[in-house]
């Protein structure tokens, strides 16, 4: 696979046309118009399995956008800052849009690998990407794919070293002369000292750290910790605790526990100072492996740490529960401080009621209050203060509900759908089918089914709100279910943390709107 | 390379400076590690004006290279012209003091301490503080981190005015908004509070060390509680009670396991700090509620600190304590439902009986040892067997021996190769302890029955045992019960076996001496050397040239050098190749 990169077309905003577009007046009643920023990708029908996006995140101040695709690859997008400030500056009357999003570094983060113990092939996919909170200069970033997880540093070089004694700036040694005399002359004057000098700008990944052989299973999620020292991984049955700073990759396993399949092993892989000086290995902190692998009726599908106490971390069941761990109570989480639930309605009940219950994603709020997860038709948010049902329910897109049938039999139904929240948690968004993904405002109860797709890709065009007709009769502009394209999935979006910037992964597209701004 | 030309030419030099740059790290690294070379063949002025400003922007290096070169910064002072020029290696540390990686900052951070020892106290307020105060309020928490180690080493040298402003910043700091400096912080209290004036540590420290201590993040509080034992050691006695101890009772109850586990941790180092009178009246019983915690690392930290603990307690009423508050604890541990608990307290528990003396120890502590010796778990069992000698001195060993022999022929043979190998180094001990008597009689079995162990390991490792056994009980001994045991193998149908008498050879012929070496033991190697199995064959030819050197030149020379050349002109390669070995 060659390394055919997300740069393809992108709209420009620089001409004088889509200005005066932008300064048109915003429709009144307030709620928000979104329009088309950016494209990335190729634009041929034909996907290379590779290049499938696989993951979708901003950094912490939104400056930054990774994507990671199937091919193992890692495209960062910078937001160009000079274009804001050139039009403000120039004029203070234009109306302030955000500047796009260039490629600023690309890298290959994973590679394909063979277990031979195991005899199995590790895809070399991103599953995740998590942004560390930076720490100096450089950027950090943490990309897994189903086994192993990897610390990337992001850096930018500007200057190099220049001179050297023996030989020229090319590599061909000097003359014989010069080294003669350096080898006769025992004056020091002649050696020189490289000096460093200006170069054009170079952005460097390198890898710092590589945590693995902790998963047996695949991972599925990663979550910084707020204490900036730790992190977690799930997969399917356990969740680990690393520490940023250390991968010792083996775990130590004191003598009389070389099974680790006895309930004793959780105690002592994180037995004592695992906290300050040996957290040499990850440690699990939740373990729902049964010892028989046949009572196994639950799995894990996503995890995260509170955005601010440290100590709080949540993950989702693929038995529609989430529960809220405390680690301050113990060192192993196996039991839960909270378990948020929802009484199945019985009504509902039906052969694909535990499919369609199976979390498939699990977010924090900002401001750490709120926790939204999606399932296969819908979006819920809980109040951390109530555990017995959720505080709000968006139906992302229940037409689909009579169609179960269909979607077990192509698999659709096992699709992970992913979420997010908007900068001030007033705002969420989710993916749906036909490359449609769907915004819910909380607190004006409205919501907006919007397409992208290479229709709506002029620069600046207002995104028309899609509906998709349930009923018998058709209506113009609205779409039947049945004809519905299920190949075209949404699964991976991400919302700027302060701006009203969202990134959707299409299949193998990258697409950047904003709100139509006043 | 050059070095042949003589030791003052320039050109190994000049490859060094290319070497700075080259793109392999290793020989990157050889030249940052030569860096004094090249800083004497510059001289102290183009060290600092070229050398040094093209060393403060190579931070973009691997770690190990910035690693070097922050080590090397901290011994220049003298290569950049001595104290009087010592500042210029202020910018190079400075940028590396920003750095991501922990050891690397850690290290040039280091080095600043070492340096701010070679500033005049005028360069100290005119360089070196300046670029603290830069690190404190840098806008990265890598660099704040870094000053947080800096202002104990410049405070007790600078003037009054400047005093106050580095508190004023370390105070700042102590606030930070990301955890990472308020760790660092907290981390440096302690030792911010050893320089600062008593007044200043009751004005200044106690409300950041309150604060610290209940900070939101439990990863925070608890480096709180290592600061706790230096604030107390420097406080009197009469202050302690209001300002540290409040903070110390909390921590001690703190929601957080992490905390508690650090209390428990540092047990014994606040006991001394606090006193005798804070101990009794409030560590006791806040050490009781530690080892009944609800969280199995609590208890197993606390555990360990049993014997420290009763130790350092004031001796007119420590038996008192001990007896009625510890021991009703301890009690419980043992038969604790976390086999790491029960194995910490397993390695402690036997340093009691010093402290409380024959008779309580055969009526209080004695059932507690035979249950830990019962226990399922190994490592428990192991634990206790492990620190025998401090029971052997207070009662003798043969209290316990009734229990010990199950116990030890229990993990002789449990099914967990790791557990027979770690007995196994407790023989030697055992056998000191117990007795040569006792020894053949319960003993000697086992010992043997370790030299045909299906692990390899644990064959090698009877095989050492046998060689200290055999310097503790001596030559005579070997004789009659080891040797003709270890040479009767050289006939078993298992080849393997048949190479442990090689092994078991060459391990005791030095202990055992010329006569029986070469009596008893060169002839089964001599007749081993026509085993069916090339891998004995080779053996032999290895154990010849082991036990060479003890046998006589006459042996040597009569019985063991045909057979050597025999085997060196064996079929298979290996033997002929170890053969020929020997013999030369």
């Amino acid at each position: 696979m060659g390394l055919a990169l997300l740069v393809g077309i992108s709209a420009t905003f620089r001409e004088p046309d889509h200005l005066t577009r932008i300064t048109q007046k915003n429709r009144p009643g307030g709620d928000m118009q979104w329009c088309f920023s950016q494209v990335k990708g190729a634009i041929d029908d034909d996907v290379a399995e590779a290049d499938i996006i696989s993951t979708v995140e901003f950094n912490h101040t939104g400056e930054l956008l990774a994507t990671g695709d199937k091919g193992g690859r890692v495209v960062i997008f910078q937001q160009e800052v000079e274009i804001k400030s050139r039009f403000v500056s120039q004029n203070k009357n234009l109306p302030q849009f955000r500047s796009e999003y260039n490629v600023y570094s690309t890298f290959q983060s994973h590679e394909p690998e063979f277990d031979y113990l195991k005899s199995l092939e590790i895809e070399e996919k991103i599953n995740k990407i998590r942004w560390l909170p930076q720490k100096n200069a450089a950027q950090f970033l943490l990309s897994t794919n189903d086994k192993t997880i990897k610390l990337w540093k992001i850096s930018e070089r500007d200057k190099r070293p220049e001179g050297y004694n023996l030989k020229e700036e090319d590599g061909r040694y000097r003359d014989p002369n010069t080294i003669t005399s350096l080898r006769c002359l025992k004056v020091a004057f002649l050696l020189q000292v490289p000096v460093l000098i200006p170069m054009d700008l170079m952005v460097e990944a390198s890898p710092r750290r590589v945590f693995s052989n902790a998963h047996t299973y695949h991972i599925n999620s990663v979550s910084v910790n707020s204490d900036n020292e730790t992190y977690l991984s799930a997969d399917d049955l356990r969740i680990n605790l690393w520490n940023l700073e250390i991968t010792d990759r083996s775990f130590s396993v004191p003598i009389g526990d070389q099974n680790r399949n006895s309930c004793d092993i959780f105690s002592c892989c994180i037995t004592p100072c695992c906290w300050r000086s040996l957290t040499a290995r990850s440690s699990d902190i939740v373990d729902i492996k049964p010892a028989n692998m046949e009572e196994l009726t639950e799995v894990i599908t996503a995890a995260e740490f509170h955005p601010h106490q440290c100590n709080t971390f949540v993950y989702s069941s693929s038995k529609g529960t989430i529960r809220l761990c405390d680690m301050r109570v113990s060192a192993l989480c196996d039991k839960h401080s909270k378990l948020f639930e929802e009484p199945e309605n019985p009504s509902n009940r039906s052969f694909f009621s535990e499919i369609i219950s199976s979390i498939s994603d699990v977010k924090f709020s900002h401001n750490g209050r709120y926790i939204m997860t999606r399932d296969y038709l819908s979006v819920k948010i809980w109040d951390l203060n109530m555990e017995n049902r959720p505080v709000e329910t968006y139906q992302v897109h229940e037409y689909l509900r009579s169609k179960l049938c269909s979607l077990y039999e192509n698999d659709c139904i096992f699709d992970k759908f992913e979420c997010c929240w908007n900068g001030n948690d007033s705002v969420v968004m989710t993916g749906s089918y036909n490359n449609f993904f769907r915004i819910f405002e909380r607190g004006q109860r409205r919501d907006a089914t919007l397409e992208a797709s290479r229709e709506n890709s002029k620069p600046l065009q207002v995104l028309k709100p899609r509906k998709v007709c349930t009923g018998g009769k058709r209506k113009k502009d609205e779409i039947s279910v049945d004809s519905l394209d299920f190949n075209k999935k949404i699964l991976h979006t991400a919302w700027h943390p302060q701006d009203n910037i969202i990134a959707v992964a299409t299949t193998n597209n990258l697409y950047i709107f904003q709100d139509k701004v006043n | 390379m050059a070095g042949a030309d003589g030791d003052d030419s320039l050109y190994p030099i000049a490859v060094l400076i290319d070497e700075l740059r080259n793109e392999d790290v290793q020989l990157r690294l050889n030249s940052i590690k030569k860096l004094s070379t090249i800083a004497l063949a510059l001289g102290v002025e183009r060290t600092r004006t070229e050398l040094l400003p093209f060393l403060t922007d190579t931070i973009y290096d691997e770690d190990e290279v910035l690693l070097a070169l922050a080590e090397q910064l901290g011994n220049f002072t003298m290569l950049v012209g001595g104290p009087e020029y010592v500042h210029c290696l202020l910018p190079p540390l400075e940028s590396l003091a920003t750095v991501e990686e922990t050891v690397v900052r850690d290290k040039a951070v280091e080095s600043l301490r070492k340096i701010s020892q070679e500033h005049s106290p005028v360069d100290l307020e005119v360089h070196f503080e300046p670029l603290v105060k830069r690190l404190a309020s840098g806008d990265w928490f890598t660099s704040r981190t870094s000053a947080c180690g800096l202002f104990s080493v410049c405070y007790p040298r600078v003037s009054s005015t400047v005093k106050a402003e580095i508190r004023q910043h370390f105070r700042t700091l102590c606030s930070d908004d990301t955890p990472m400096v308020r760790r660092a912080a907290a981390s440096k209290l302690g030792e911010f509070a050893k320089v600062l004036e008593l007044e200043y540590v009751k004005t200044d420290i106690i409300p950041l060390f309150t604060a610290l201590a209940s900070d939101e993040q439990d990863s925070v509080r608890l480096l709180a509680v290592e600061a706790c034992v230096s604030i107390a050691t420097l406080l009197p006695q009469e202050d302690l009670e209001t300002l540290v101890m409040p903070t110390l009772r909390q921590a001690a109850e703190d929601k957080s396991w992490r905390v508690r586990y650090m209390v428990a941790d540092k047990f014994s180092e606040l006991q001394k700090a606090v006193g005798p009178e804070i101990t009794k009246n409030d560590l006791v019983p806040a050490f009781q509620n530690l080892l009944k915690d609800c969280e199995a690392e609590v208890r197993a930290a606390a555990a360990n600190k049993v014997k420290e603990f009763c130790e350092n307690l004031p001796e007119d009423n420590r038996e008192q304590i001990i007896m009625s508050h510890i021991l009703p604890c301890v009690k419980e541990l043992v038969s604790d439902t976390n086999q790491h608990v029960k194995s910490a307290l397993a390695s402690v528990i036997m340093g009691l009986s010093t402290i409380l003396g024959k008779d309580n120890t055969i009526e209080h502590l004695l059932p507690l040892f035979l249950t830990q010796l019962k226990d399922e778990c190994p490592e428990v069992r192991l634990n206790i067997i492990s620190n025998l000698d401090c029971v052997n001195e207070v009662i003798g060993i043969r209290q316990l021996s009734q229990s010990l022999l199950p116990a030890i022929v229990e993990l002789a043979e449990d099914a967990k190769w790791r557990v027979r190998l770690a007995i196994i180094e407790y023989m030697p001990l055992l056998a000191g302890q117990l007795g040569v008597e006792f020894f053949d009689e319960k003993l000697n079995t086992l010992c043997m029955a370790w030299l045909i162990d299906h692990v390899y390991a644990i064959r090698e490792a009877a095989t050492s045992n046998l060689t200290k056994l055999v310097e503790k009980f001596g030559a005579e001994w070997a004789q009659n019960t080891i040797v003709p045991k270890v040479l009767g193998m050289a006939n078993d149908p298992n080849y393997l076996h048949r190479m442990t008498t090689l092994f078991c050879i060459n391990a005791l012929s030095e202990a055992c001496g010329q006569e029986i070496t070469t009596k008893q033991m060169l002839p089964v190697v001599l007749k081993m050397s026509n085993d069916q199995v090339a891998n004995v064959r080779f053996n032999v030819a290895k154990s010849l040239q082991k036990i060479g050197p003890v046998l006589d030149s006459n042996a040597l020379q009569t019985e063991v050098k045909p057979v050597l050349e025999k085997l060196a002109s064996d079929s298979d390669m290996d033997v002929k190749y170890f053969a020929q070995e020997a013999i030369s």
